[in-house]
């Protein structure tokens, strides 16, 4: 019995760090409706600043100091981040200052690494938290108790905080109905630093209190930032007390889970975040989001089809991307034949978030299915390659249709976050079930078939089924269907009301997305020759993500330039330098900057002020541009 | 539509190619790709160990008179990238053979590129048995002792316990599978008598070290097998101390000794445990005085495992391309299979039967001294006693 005891607190501590950094994520998304993806990175700086305070201050006053100090440092920086940085793109269109957070993220990652050396590092034990106290034969940490003791005394400062201060009263009714709060006069801008900075502050000090017991490390920032998404969601974003619940159940469930199943740890968080958005579509204490008021960013440039001339144009942009085998090298042309296939996966992406209005986390689970398909297909039925190609992306489409019909129950992030989950579900199944897909040593040897083997020939083919699929997913958009899609997604009470089954509509959009990630997965296999559960993983469905919010996702396939654009500089830089994520993620933060409506969406605006200001004719700048589209 | 896109990419393609053009004819070039950003712990020291390699090779008039190059790129720790890198390397750079590597997938990755391909490849790192046994190649040769030949080692001092009932905690992927699986077959065989009482299997560097330890101390072993390493291992330590989880209890565990892991754990070093390891102070050879003091000259710092790792693989591939006498890869091949050349930790051999290398490892216990870990009691062990017999690898080995 009372080992039971010692395990719940053993939870019921490791809930305590989970939840310092989930509210401080929940706060600001609640007021600022900010997807702060660098969350993780200011959780991490907390620690690695606190390292280097508890090491040069002594004394108990020196350690606890140096926590807070540490923390305040952070919450700082976070200030900056706001001012200089997200204060330019609160009207950006939504899910882009995901895109600015994910730079921030990058950057943090090789600069921790600059700064404080590779090594691992271990602080000091927290003076007075040393040992254990023994409880029936079963040692408790004394530090655990700090830390349970903790977390219900954070709440409840939140709480108080929230509850009965004047600050606590508008941060509330922002995160109502935050255009209400501007109309009454309050000054946002404050508001939106200072709530920032309250959220930064909690993630540093959850980092600075993992000193005594954790390492400080440059990955510390990816191990929790998910994870903590996760918990925030279950709780009901931005509810303070939800985030504390759910901390402590999936806590619990983790320290309970693996006397049973040891291998639980794996995919339990995302298990439960599935079950609980099904059952409870808003978290278990989140409310209904109040329809947002549209920004009319959306319907001041009506999408149109393309005019014959800048089909013409777009004809010939193929014709010579097709010349490429005749000049260039095999390296050059297999990188060509990738960024063909990233364009695949992206435009699928965007047709789901830009048409369908639906931004899926969890989008490289299609195009892993896609890769895990061929696989099979190859490798255990061996079959011909031309009817893998053919059939390779069905598991995407089932995977599709499967997971589709529950995730377009939901909408906004819940929608993104549950897309999520069954990607991570997913990829755990790929990760675990080592007797069919061979866990994370993969499926090995799915090479093309001689006719497709050469760099050239190989380009051929990614680029042909590159542009079939870039045409048909624009033929789709201008399609009575795309129409019923657009109309889904700019309102969704309106085109019920006219006689449209919305869910279906978004469903069988979910599907197409799907099933053309799997083809784009399909051809990747064959590219690389073997299939990893890293094509399911987390970090290409954001990388799917930045591509299509570079490109604009307010264009009708932006994500053709998203892709090529971040594809290319990424395989240059990572070959160029060491540095590739600082400069990657500098990269990206500028072109939040200057291009707030991503690159396409951009220069579409300086296109039409151009038509504006000079008559209509050939103005030659423009020209290009809309060929581009 | 978007085609003209293409045009952009195809211009960056070529920018990226062009970018990097080949030195001078006469060089042999050697193309090198690890996990730089993901594991900057590991890779660092491996890279000055490398970079040691080529200038001592160079300053001894390189390889048959021609300059050696070394072209490094990082993999970012994902398969699909370190299979790009390989690529330009290959297509662009126009490398003798690839070397490097340290995770399981990505040395699994770029073997099977190798294969494809036809191009020789040296891993470093990957310790997978499956690199030369399950999916080994006749291009693919592979320098650590792997993971079969670590468990052995372990096995050897740790049947000699008096520990009847074990548990494991082990990282849930492939490397820690495959290590708890061996050292379970290995250590039965050899004590019948001995029961498994409990495993855990926290994700790869996501441990929850509090109740993973609570539930190990649960099922009451008198021995644990660790195969954590990094962070995970920092916590699990740290949570293992205070609850008192290694008091009365033997450990054995992988890769702990090696000073990328034991130099962070500081005071909070366990005492006593059987590890695998590098214990640079310690080691009194020749050959590694020298390789030693080469090092601390040039850096100012003291060699990690990946240090000799970094350095003997470049210093292979350099025996290699000087014996062939050529770099076509089917003479590289020939070459390597079977021969023998001196390391810091000894001579070591290239087998012709499954290309691993008969680099050793050092087995001793861990112990704190002024404040740090160290290895005591290291004893090395060659690493061509611990492979199976030669109808066992046949056996093992897919045909070529």
């Amino acid at each position: 019995m009372a080992f039971y005891v010692v395990q719940f607190l053993t939870g019921l501590a490791s809930a305590a760090s989970l939840f310092l950094v989930a509210s401080g994520l929940s706060i600001i998304f609640g007021v600022t409706r900010i997807v702060n993806f660098a969350h993780g990175a200011f959780y991490m700086i907390g620690a690695y600043i606190a390292f280097t305070l508890t090491e040069r201050l002594s004394g108990a006053v020196g350690f606890w100091g140096a926590i807070v100090l540490a923390a305040l440092a952070v919450a700082l920086i976070g200030v900056l981040v706001e001012m200089v940085l997200l204060r330019r793109i609160y009207h950006a269109p939504e899910l882009f200052q995901l895109l600015a957070t994910f730079g921030l993220t990058l950057m943090v990652e090789d600069l921790v690494v600059l700064i404080w050396g590779p090594d691992d590092l271990v602080g000091r034990r927290a003076p007075g938290f040393r040992g254990a106290i023994d409880f029936f034969g079963q040692n408790i940490p004394s530090y655990d108790l700090f830390l349970i003791v903790l977390s219900p005394v954070v709440l409840g400062i939140l709480w108080l905080l929230f509850q009965r201060t004047r600050w606590g009263v508008l941060v509330r009714a922002a995160t109502q109905d935050r255009d209400m709060v501007a109309a009454l006069g309050v000054n946002q801008k404050w508001l939106f630093t200072s709530v920032f900075a309250v959220g930064v502050f909690l993630a540093a000090l959850g980092g600075a209190l993992q000193i005594p017991r954790d390492a400080v490390h440059h990955a510390m920032d990816l191990r929790i930032i998910v994870e903590v998404f996760v918990v925030v969601v279950i709780g009901g974003l931005g509810s303070i007390v939800g985030a504390f619940v759910a901390a402590v159940l999936v806590s619990e469930l983790n320290a309970f889970g693996i006397l049973i199943f040891p291998k639980i740890s794996i995919i339990l968080v995302f298990l439960v975040m599935a079950v609980v958005l099904i059952v409870r579509p808003w978290g278990l204490f989140g409310k209904p989001e109040a329809a947002a008021r549209k920004t009319p960013g959306l319907t001041v440039n009506p999408w149109r089809p393309l005019t014959s001339n800048e089909r013409l144009a777009a004809l010939a942009a193929l014709v010579v991307a097709a010349t490429l085998p005749l000049f260039a090298g095999n390296y050059a042309l297999t990188v060509g034949s990738e960024i063909a296939i990233f364009v695949i996966f992206a435009v699928s992406l965007h047709f789901l978030m830009s048409v369908g209005g639906l931004a899926s986390f969890g989008h490289a689970a299609y195009f892993g299915l896609g890769a895990y398909g061929i696989a099979f297909l190859a490798k255990m039925a061996g079959l011909p390659m031309i009817v893998c190609l053919l059939l390779g992306p069905l598991l995407g489409c089932m995977g599709a249709a499967v997971f589709g019909f529950f995730a377009v129950q939901l909408s906004g992030v819940y929608f993104a976050m549950l897309t999520l989950a069954f990607a991570q579900i997913v990829w755990s199944i790929a990760f675990q079930w080592v007797s069919v897909t061979g866990g994370d040593n993969g499926i090995l040897g799915v090479w093309p078939e001689k006719w497709a083997a050469s760099p050239s020939n190989f380009y051929w083919l990614a680029l042909g089924v590159a542009a079939l699929v870039t045409i048909a997913l624009r033929a789709m958009v201008f399609s009575p269907f795309g129409y019923a899609l657009r109309a889904t997604r700019d309102s969704l009470l309106r085109s019920e009301a006219v006689g449209i089954n919305a869910k279906r509509i978004q469903w069988t959009a979910f599907v197409i997305a799907g099933t053309t990630a799997g083809i784009g997965g399909a051809l990747f296999a064959y590219l690389k020759g073997s299939v990893f559960p890293d094509n399911l993983g987390i970090s290409l469905s954001v990388d799917a993500l930045v591509m299509v919010l570079l490109g604009g996702v307010e264009t009708v396939s932006g994500a053709v330039i998203g892709a090529i654009v971040y594809k290319a500089l990424n395989i240059w830089l990572v070959s160029q330098t060491d540095l590739s994520k600082l400069v990657l993620g500098g990269f990206i933060v500028l072109i939040v900057v200057v291009f707030p409506k991503g690159i396409v969406g951009m220069l579409e605006m300086l296109a039409q002020r151009r038509r504006k200001a000079s008559p209509p004719g050939s103005p030659l700048i423009a020209k290009p541009i809309e060929s581009a589209e | 539509m978007r085609a003209r896109n293409y045009f952009v990419g195809a211009a960056f393609a070529l920018l990226a190619g062009g970018m990097a053009h080949s030195a001078m004819a006469q060089d042999i070039k050697i193309g090198e790709i690890n996990s730089y950003s993901l594991l900057p712990a590991f890779t660092e020291p491996y890279r000055k160990g490398w970079q040691l390699a080529v200038e001592e090779i160079n300053a001894a008039g390189g390889i048959n008179g021609k300059k050696l190059v070394v072209v490094s790129k990082d993999d970012g720790g994902k398969p699909a990238d370190a299979q790009t890198a390989a690529n330009e390397l290959v297509s662009s750079e126009g490398v003798a053979m690839l070397t490097g590597t340290f995770l399981s997938n990505i040395g699994l990755a770029v073997s099977d590129f190798a294969n494809q391909k036809k191009v020789f490849f040296l891993a470093a790192e990957p310790l997978t048995d499956a690199v030369t046994w399950s999916k080994g190649n006749k291009y693919t040769f592979r320098l650590r002792p792997s993971n079969y030949m670590q468990a052995a080692m372990l096995v050897e001092a740790a049947a000699k316990l008096p520990a009847k009932r074990w548990a494991t905690i082990a990282p849930n992927y492939e490397y820690g599978q495959s290590a708890v699986a061996v050292f379970k077959k290995l250590m039965s065989e050899k004590r019948p008598d001995i029961q498994w009482v409990d495993e855990q299997w926290p994700p790869q560097g996501k441990i929850d070290a509090g109740p993973v330890v609570q539930a190990v101390a649960a099922a009451n072993p008198e021995a644990i097998l660790n195969v954590t390493f990094g962070a995970d291992l920092v916590k699990l330590v740290r949570e293992g101390n205070t609850r008192g989880l290694f008091k009365g209890r033997e450990v054995v565990s992988f890769l702990t000794g090696e000073p990328e892991y034991l130099d962070p754990l500081k005071e909070e070093t366990p005492e006593g445990w059987i590890v695998t390891g590098y214990p640079w102070y310690s080691i009194k050879t020749p050959e590694h005085d020298a390789f030693l003091k080469a090092y601390q000259a040039k850096y100012s710092d003291y060699p990690r495992l990946g240090s000799i790792v970094g350095y003997q693989t470049i210093k292979a591939a350099a025996a290699i391309l000087a014996k062939a006498g050529a770099t076509d890869p089917e003479k590289l091949i020939a070459a390597a299979e079977g021969l023998s050349m001196p390391s810091p930790f000894g001579e070591i051999t290239f087998r012709k039967i499954d290309h691993q290398s008969t680099l050793g490892a050092y087995v001793g216990k861990t112990a704190l001294k002024d404040g740090k870990g160290v290895m005591v009691d290291s004893v090395y062990k060659k690493g061509a006693d611990y492979l199976p017999s030669d109808a066992e690898v046949e056996k093992l080995r897919p045909k070529d």
